[in-house]
């Protein structure tokens, strides 16, 4: 368990990391917190030719209200995040999801971007960026672009992002009268989701007026549905769409049914901790 | 006051969590190489090797196949007296031409460092050829079944039948017969340390320092493996971290390590990573049992019958051979209760899988599961309470000793005593109170009860009749030093269990010095006597009569040496706190200046008085094959209907490991055996790909180990029933916990289901959607 070879450059600015990128395209890898790559490396399932760390790159783990959005730098540590009063006022879906990620020593180390841009099925904060109706952006060195949550998560470690970009921000979008809902199911604690619910939703009189879901650990990327969102705004049994609906993951100790049976479960207990009793 | 069972805390623990431990990656040859390995990506598959590209890459030193090796280096094969017809075949340090398990090492690199020789292991042209694989138990029985190994008839490996009284006519007669089939997966030991070697050759002694728990045992093995005087074999175990029956096998690997440093005279290093450790370290207990229960009209069990099919991998492990799992599951079946009839049939079966060996609890865990299970479902039958079941049908302490009905020596085992303090500890009104409570509010809670008989601390009678080369005597030599400590080396091993704590509590008494003014030490052949080492929860048992024996002789020799000094009579003095008094216990001079005397100013002492300053003792049991102990196993479950995952809410357990020497090593083996039992029950799984044969389970993010939050406090109590025929009276501890827990979670999981559904389990580990299944709540 040693990485293959590769070269390492780590800049001190965005300017000469986005160079770098321009210049080594897909044989660069940016190095984040580090706590999914260096693994992969030392299994040799990941074998960047350059490894791009960005932890001495200044700037990009800033956390501020601008504008209307609360903006997250994509190298704020999960640790960080977790305890930002920020966060906890304008995002608090995101303090309920990272408390499942994983251990304090790896939170200490990983970052909101890192986990974003690896996308993997399991992870806790993409399906979250698709409840909060985050946008991604995303630098290169002709400038920025954001791309929405939507948008950005395309598959088994899959995104929008190109290879001469590195994402750089999230903008939330504040949403008052909004509120989050979080839970997923693991063997153990801080094991990767077998199947984990983000929501985040509007209630007037006590009725679901909006809402925004995700699932993590399901599927190959998260996704909103719109017929479950639309099941549950009409009070119908949107649990029982979900066999029609998903393409759940198989695995020799989590099997494709058990994850599917396991969206349901957490489906109907959101719609009971939101009050509203899901058709058994 | 005596230091023997007193709760001091290890020697070695502060240096330990301040980080000083010294373990084999932390030794370093000057010069060394660093090997890797290329292992076979297929569970059976022929292979040809180009070499050429890994060669070529700058900082490759040699690339070894197995030809290369066998120039220096002996086939093995396991064979036993134990296991007459076994069928194991020979094996070499490297697989040549055809590869027979997943991870089987076929080449390997010595490189500058190890991502070199990673890189070159990647860069071998290997041209694989896959064969069909078997790796279900039950499918290599099939007829027409692809072979493990060509020119075999079939994969059977070994099997028996066993028969006391008349088990059909018990059975025929029965007022009620319970049978069930268990299936359990296959699991693995993960020591905190992985294996390694780290091998020098210095002009005709080969030195070898090893993660090992026989260190005298390996020795020998290399000597004859490599053609080496054994006296030209040193091996050095350091700090080992965890050994859990992993370490106690002859490793392809780790031999193929040695004869690569005896053919190129140079230092060599491997240490597994955890992927290899995963893959290439022994599994255990993969077994498809099929038992029965026969119990008459006033529910005492009458017969037991069982049929056990094992999986016992590519070969059989050696030397000790994987078919030790099956003997002793088979030898503890009903081992508690008090029946006459039996019949056991084993089946073990190759299989393109790693070796299985003999791993903490080696078959005890499966063989009381299998007993457990049948017992709950024979008093829920009858419509009565199992404990009641239990106490009816356990043999009585007046009973023994006796052998069961499947063979094994019973002794001063103490059930009913331990059943009554296991209620008391539980309060057993008060939790099914607080049980039926929980279920009417709507909660999935389940008890499980199970009793376990364990046979411990081996006596030459095992290995000995068998053939095979297993020393179950134990020495110590203890040193009276001249500032008046003790010095001794133990040829029990010290593997993160503490017995050198323990063993130092015993020379202390034994001689009569405080415990802290005694060092243990253990590992090395070249210091340390011979003797088994650490397996069969033996150190206390074996290891400290050997301390007990040594201290008592090298005491014998202080009070002569003090005796002629003072002009006294040896028995008219005492040794006390370090120091020779009278019979009063007054002072006369301390253990410091005797030794002083003896040792630097020989001329003051008195012609012809020479008594020494060490004293050696070796240790043999000649009664009692094994020594039986026994315990009683509690555990409150509850499972979330809708996920089917479980939670061990409390456990409890009562002991009884004969005298205590020091109850913080003993509640610590039992808590960590505990802990390792129920991730058995619940998580640890070696799971292979049914089509493929592909293992599944080769990172710690796939196979579940429990952690912190998975167990839960464990409460403790203890019975102490000294063994008679020896002097301390020390039985085994240090793998009771896991003998019992996977019996009681298992129980604790079918009583919640049967008070919700009726349904049950019957596979272990058990899987959630499992138990969802059971509950009727997934298809």
């Amino acid at each position: 368990m040693t990485p293959a070879r590769f070269a390492y450059l780590r800049p001190d600015t965005l300017g000469e990391a986005l160079a770098v990128l321009a210049r080594e395209g897909e044989g660069a890898t940016p190095l984040a917190g580090g706590q999914s790559l260096m693994p992969m490396m030392a299994m040799r399932m990941a074998r960047p030719a350059l490894l791009l760390d960005l932890n001495r790159v200044a700037g990009l783990d800033g956390i501020a209200v601008v504008e209307g959005a609360l903006h997250i730098g994509a190298m704020a540590r999960h640790a960080t995040v977790l305890a930002h009063p920020l966060v906890a006022a304008h995002a608090p879906l995101l303090p309920l999801a990272l408390r499942e990620v994983a251990h304090p020593a790896i939170r200490n180390r990983g970052t909101l971007g890192g986990s974003l841009c690896l996308a993997d099925p399991a992870a806790e904060l993409p399906a979250c960026m698709l409840a909060l109706d985050a946008t991604l952006v995303l630098a290169n060195r002709a400038g920025e672009r954001g791309v929405a949550a939507v948008d950005f998560f395309q598959g088994l470690y899959a995104t929008a992002r190109r290879a001469d970009e590195l994402l750089v921000r999230v903008e939330i979008p504040l949403s008052p009268g909004w509120s989050p809902w979080f839970a997923e199911t693991a063997r153990r604690h801080g094991d990767y989701a077998l199947a984990g619910l983000a929501m985040m939703c509007r209630r007037e009189a006590g009725r679901i007026t909006a809402l925004r879901i995700a699932f993590l650990g399901v599927e190959a990327a998260p996704r909103r549905l719109p017929e479950v969102e639309a099941a549950i705004l009409d009070s119908a049994d949107a649990a029982a769409l979900l066999p029609r609906l998903l393409s759940p993951l198989h695995a020799e100790e989590a099997p494709a049914a058990w994850r599917l049976h396991l969206a349901q479960v957490l489906l109907r207990r959101a719609m009971i901790g939101e009050g509203r009793h899901a058709a058994a | 006051m005596p230091a023997i069972g007193q709760s001091m805390p290890r020697a070695a623990s502060r240096r330990m969590v301040a980080g000083g431990g010294r373990y084999l990656d932390d030794h370093a040859a000057r010069g060394e190489w660093h090997v890797a390995f290329l292992r076979s990506p297929f569970p059976h598959a022929r292979f040809t090797l180009d070499t050429a590209p890994a060669r070529a890459l700058p900082g490759v030193e040699a690339v070894l196949l197995a030809a290369d090796l066998a120039a220096v280096c002996r086939p093995w094969q396991t064979t036993s007296a134990s296991f007459p017809g076994l069928v194991s075949p020979a094996q070499t340090p490297l697989a040549d031409g055809r590869a027979t398990w997943q991870g089987e090492p076929v080449a390997m690199i010595l490189a500058a460092s190890r991502a070199i020789a990673e890189d070159a292991a990647e860069a071998i042209a290997a041209d694989w050829t896959e064969l069909p694989a078997i790796t279900s138990p039950e499918a290599a029985l099939a007829p027409g079944a692809p072979l493990v190994h060509p020119g075999l008839a079939d994969n059977r490996a070994w099997g028996q039948e066993w028969r006391r009284g008349e088990p059909e006519a018990a059975f025929a007669e029965a007022a009620l017969v319970v049978e069930e089939r268990l299936v359990f997966t296959r699991h693995t030991g993960v020591a905190l340390e992985p294996r390694g070697a780290v091998a020098e050759w210095d002009g005709g002694t080969l030195m070898l320092r090893l993660s090992h728990q026989m260190p005298h045992q390996m020795r020998l093995h290399l000597a004859e493996q490599l053609d080496l005087a054994v006296n030209r074999v040193r091996v050095i175990c350091g700090d080992v971290g965890g050994g859990f029956g992993l370490k106690m096998h002859v490793y392809q690997d780790e031999m193929a390590v040695a004869a690569a440093c005896r053919l190129l005279s140079r230092p060599l290093r491997w240490v597994a990573d955890r992927m290899e450790s995963l893959m290439a370290d022994i599994h255990a207990r993969e077994h498809v049992v099929q038992a029965r229960m026969a119990v008459d009209a006033q529910g005492m069990i009458t017969a037991m019958e069982i049929d056990d099919l094992q999986g016992l991998g590519a070969v059989s492990i050696y030397p000790r051979s994987s078919t030790v799992e099956a003997m002793s599951l088979l030898r503890v079946v009903g081992a508690p209760y008090r029946f006459a009839h039996a019949l056991g049939r084993t089946t073990c079966v190759l299989q393109n899988k790693v070796p299985t060996g003999q791993y903490r609890g080696v078959g005890a865990p499966i063989g009381c599961a299998v007993t457990e299970r049948l017992v709950e479902k024979a008093a829920r039958a009858r419509g009565e309470d199992s404990w009641q079941f239990r106490t009816r049908n356990l043999l009585r302490a007046d009973e023994m000793p006796r052998i069961s009905a499947f063979g094994a020596a019973l002794h001063g085992l103490h059930h009913h005593t331990a059943m009554d303090q296991a209620a008391a500890l539980i309060d057993l009104p008060a939790l099914r109170a607080e049980i039926a409570a929980g279920r009417a509010a709507g909660r999935v809670l389940g008890l499980g009860v199970a009793v376990t008989v364990e046979f411990t601390a081996s006596g030459p009678a095992i290995y000995g009749p068998a053939g095979v080369g297993v020393a179950a005597t134990d020495t110590v030599v203890v040193t009276l030093e001249p500032t008046g400590e003790l010095s001794a080396q133990a040829s029990i091993s010290e593997i993160g269990q503490g017995i050198t704590q323990g063993l130092a509590q015993v020379l202390a008494d034994a001689v009569g010095v405080p415990a802290s003014a005694v060092q243990v030490g253990a590992g090395d052949t070249a210091s340390s006597p011979h003797g088994g080492g650490a397996w069969a929860s033996r150190g206390a048992a074996i290891g400290g009569e050997a301390a007990w024996g040594a201290g008592r002789l090298l005491r014998t020799q202080l009070l002569e040496g003090a005796a002629a000094l003072l002009q006294a009579a040896p028995d008219s003095l005492d040794i006390r706190d370090g120091a020779i008094t009278d019979a009063a216990g007054v002072p006369r001079m301390t253990l410091a200046a005797l030794a002083r005397t003896m040792l630097f100013r020989g001329h003051e002492m008195p012609q012809g008085v020479t008594p020494g300053l060490s004293a050696t003792y070796q240790y043999r049991r000649e009664a009692d094959p094994t020594l039986a102990n026994n315990g009683v196993h509690a555990a409150l479950v509850e499972i979330d209907p809708l996920t089917g995952l479980v939670r061990v809410l409390r456990y409890w357990m009562v002991g009884d490991c004969g005298r205590v020497l020091n109850p913080l090593l003993v509640d610590g083996q039992y808590r960590g055996g505990v802990a390792t039992g129920i991730g058995e029950a619940l998580l640890e799984a070696c799971r292979y790909d049914q089509e493929t044969g592909q293992f599944m389970s080769g990172t710690l993010a796939d196979y579940l180990l429990p952690m912190a939050p998975d167990i839960p406090d464990i409460t403790l109590g203890h019975v102490e029933t000294p063994y008679p025929g020896s002097v301390l009276g020390a039985k085994g501890a240090g793998e009771s916990g896991t003998c019992g827990a996977p019996a009681a979670v298992l129980n604790a999981v079918n009583d919640a289901l049967a008070a919700a559904s009726g349904g049950a389990v019957t596979e272990m580990p058990i899987h959630p959607m499992a138990v969802l299944r059971a509950l009727g709540a997934m298809a």
